[in-house]
């Protein structure tokens, strides 16, 4: 066990490693000249130079992003002498639009988009599960028709048109939900929650809806295996062999699937999150592409990485549990 | 002769699909007989219908088929039993061993368990550890070595013979009255298949269970059951003793399979195939010099 999680640490690394690389490299090569975007309107040559020399921009590139990984995991010291700022150990450097350090805003936002997460995916695997095993259920009925109508259509509508369509019908025309207004959670708990009622149903049905034929086709699969049959000829109950010799093997796969999505969510819903103005990590990725502040993009993208390949990491260790034909030590 | 009734009794039996060209029958008025404690051999290629058969007889064909005739256990009726009675008949008084051991079981169930709910299923109020004890002798019975830790062990560490063995003492578990065996030894090696039809023998001898043995292979027949039904495309063509179709076979079918059965003394030439149009489907050959060769 310790030595598999060991190689899938290390292999995890690497992962983030290239994806650090190319993210460098990306912007090292296309984006405009940071300095002058920094420098701002009465700007100098060597007022630029002197930028450049603080952030490092006038080293070579394999230096800078050497620098950059340093940085991550032991802090690194921008400029010199008197000018000098001291960045701590997980440092992602400083936004150019609002020198933030961006580890700070990453850790400000995160527990916002984890909310949108946790919250849209709670109702995706309800609905999908649900969906799902009702359309395997009545396989050919009027309601699995329905249902596969249903997910098509709704997989087909794009995140922003559902976001609109939402807003106007159960706010402006059924005043159902309030408007949405920044409160705390202990300020007022039930104005946060119905704020966040909207973004987790948009986020959720194209999940739901994908979960719903997963579910449905992995239990008509599971139901036509051998071992089923062999259920039945034992004279268990029909109850007994669902729950027992299809359910399990037919919602693994689910879990696979399952965590590479929720890892992905958590890092920021781009388009949701921006569509509402909620203040997560994705409105911040969304915001910072549009103003070219490379170091935000950096560290989302990062963080993106990172919750994907430790989602992949978890996946492996549940799988582990709940498949005995992966167990290693087997 | 004993004037019990038969252990099984199939008359008429006929199982139709639908299909887009109009009802298919792939078992059509199919008759069997089987004496307590008997061996009946089911011989005929692939979609001669000798699995839909098997079974057709535990009202296990597939949803869109449609089932008629009579299936007889000891003398209660079968076809149209309630869903419920059904149950309590399969896997209690009727139990199974299907042709792909590792596909057959459950990857996700340790074997124990696997065996532990097919007796907790007919015997209410069993508890776990009860059961446990009867999964081990089950596996002991099937000759499976430190059966008290191999209980504990899932489908994939066993190999294809010892699956098979699990398999066996799964459908033995319950001590059933007659155990349909589907190619059984199909999917397994040649020296593997020799020990499981050994396997098969000394269940038999030593418990009296009845035994419908399906299989293409007619060496395999030869060597466990005492009468042989001979299908092609859902018909019984020919049926008697196992000595009687192996020295006078009535039917050209049965000519046909027996000369397909390739021989260790014979000259080396071309395998013999069985030629579709040689055994063009005819009325059952009674083999009368049996006394027990089908419906009187």
């Amino acid at each position: 066990m310790p030595r598999f999680l060991l190689t899938r640490v290390s292999s995890g690394l690497m992962v983030l490693l290239l994806v650090c690389l190319f993210t460098y490299l990306v912007f090292f090569a296309l984006s405009p000249d940071p300095a002058v975007q920094i420098c701002g309107k009465n700007c100098t040559p060597e007022l630029i130079d002197q930028i450049r020399g603080n952030l490092g921009l006038d080293q070579p590139f394999w230096t800078q992003f050497f620098l950059f990984v340093v940085g991550i995991f032991a802090g690194r010291t921008y400029g010199d002498g008197a000018g000098a700022v001291e960045c701590a150990a997980p440092c992602l450097g400083y936004s150019f639009q609002s020198s933030q350090a961006v580890w700070d805003m990453i850790v400000q936002r995160l527990p916002v988009s984890a909310t949108v997460a946790i919250g849209a995916a709670v109702l995706w695997l309800l609905a999908g599960l649900v969906g799902g095993l009702l359309s395997a259920v009545k396989e050919g009925t009027f309601l699995d028709r329905f249902t596969t109508g249903l997910t098509l259509t709704s997989m087909s509508i794009p995140n922003y048109v559902l976001a609109l369509v939402l807003q106007y019908v159960l706010v402006v025309q059924l005043q159902w939900l309030p408007f949405p207004q920044a409160v705390r959670f202990a300020d007022d708990p039930v104005q946060w929650f119905l704020n966040f009622v909207m973004p987790w149903m948009v986020l959720a049905i194209g999940y739901a809806a994908a979960y719903t034929r997963l579910t449905r086709a992995n239990v008509l699969d599971v139901l036509r295996e051998n071992y089923v049959r062999t259920a039945y000829a034992k004279g268990l109950p029909q109850s007994l062999v669902w729950r027992r010799h299809a359910l399990r093997p037919a919602l693994t796969p689910i879990v696979t699937i399952f965590g590479m999505d929720f890892a992905g969510l958590l890092g920021g819903a781009l388009i949701t999150e921006t569509v509402f103005g909620i203040n997560g990590v994705g409105k911040m990725a969304a915001d910072s592409i549009a103003r070219n502040d490379q170091p935000v993009i950096m560290g989302v993208t990062l963080l993106a990485g990172f919750l994907v390949v430790v989602g992949n990491m978890v996946v492996d260790v549940v799988y582990t549990a709940i498949d005995p034909r992966v167990r290693v030590n087997a | 002769m004993t004037t019990d009734p038969m252990l099984l009794e199939v008359r008429d039996l006929t199982v139709t699909f639908p299909t887009p060209r109009g009802p298919l029958d792939a078992v059509k008025s199919l008759d069997l007989d089987l004496e307590p404690g008997g061996a009946l051999g089911i011989v005929g290629e692939s979609g001669s219908g000798k699995s839909m058969t098997s079974l057709a007889i535990m009202g296990l064909q597939p949803r869109a088929a449609r089932r008629t005739g009579s299936v007889r256990l000891r003398g209660r009726e079968l076809v149209g039993m309630s869903e419920a009675d059904l149950r309590r008949v399969r896997g209690d008084r009727v139990a199974m061993v299907f042709q792909d051991p590792l596909s057959s079981l459950n990857p996700y169930y340790t074997v124990g368990l696997q065996i532990e709910e097919a007796y907790r299923a007919h015997r209410p109020g069993v508890t776990r550890r009860a059961a446990r004890k009867i999964a081990i002798a089950a596996l002991e019975r099937v000759h499976i070595r430190d059966a008290a830790v191999r209980v504990n062990h899932y489908p994939h560490q066993f190999s294809g013979g010892m699956r098979q063995r699990v398999m066996i003492a799964m459908a033995l578990s319950t001590e059933p009255e007659l155990l349909i065996a589907d190619e059984p030894t199909t999917a397994l090696d040649v020296t593997v298949q020799a020990q499981i039809l050994d396997l098969l023998q000394e269940i038999r001898r030593e418990t009296g269970t009845g035994l419908v043995l399906i299989t293409h292979d007619l060496a395999v027949v030869s060597e466990i059951t005492d009468h042989i039904v001979v299908m092609k495309d859902g018909v019984c063509v020919e049926r008697g003793a196992v000595e009687q179709i192996f020295t006078d076979p009535r039917h050209p079918y049965t000519q046909a399979l027996l000369d397909a059965v390739p021989r260790i003394d014979d000259e080396i030439g071309e395998l013999r195939a069985v030629v579709p149009d040689a055994a063009t489907t005819s009325p059952a050959t009674e083999n009368t010099a049996t006394e027990n060769g089908g419906p009187a």
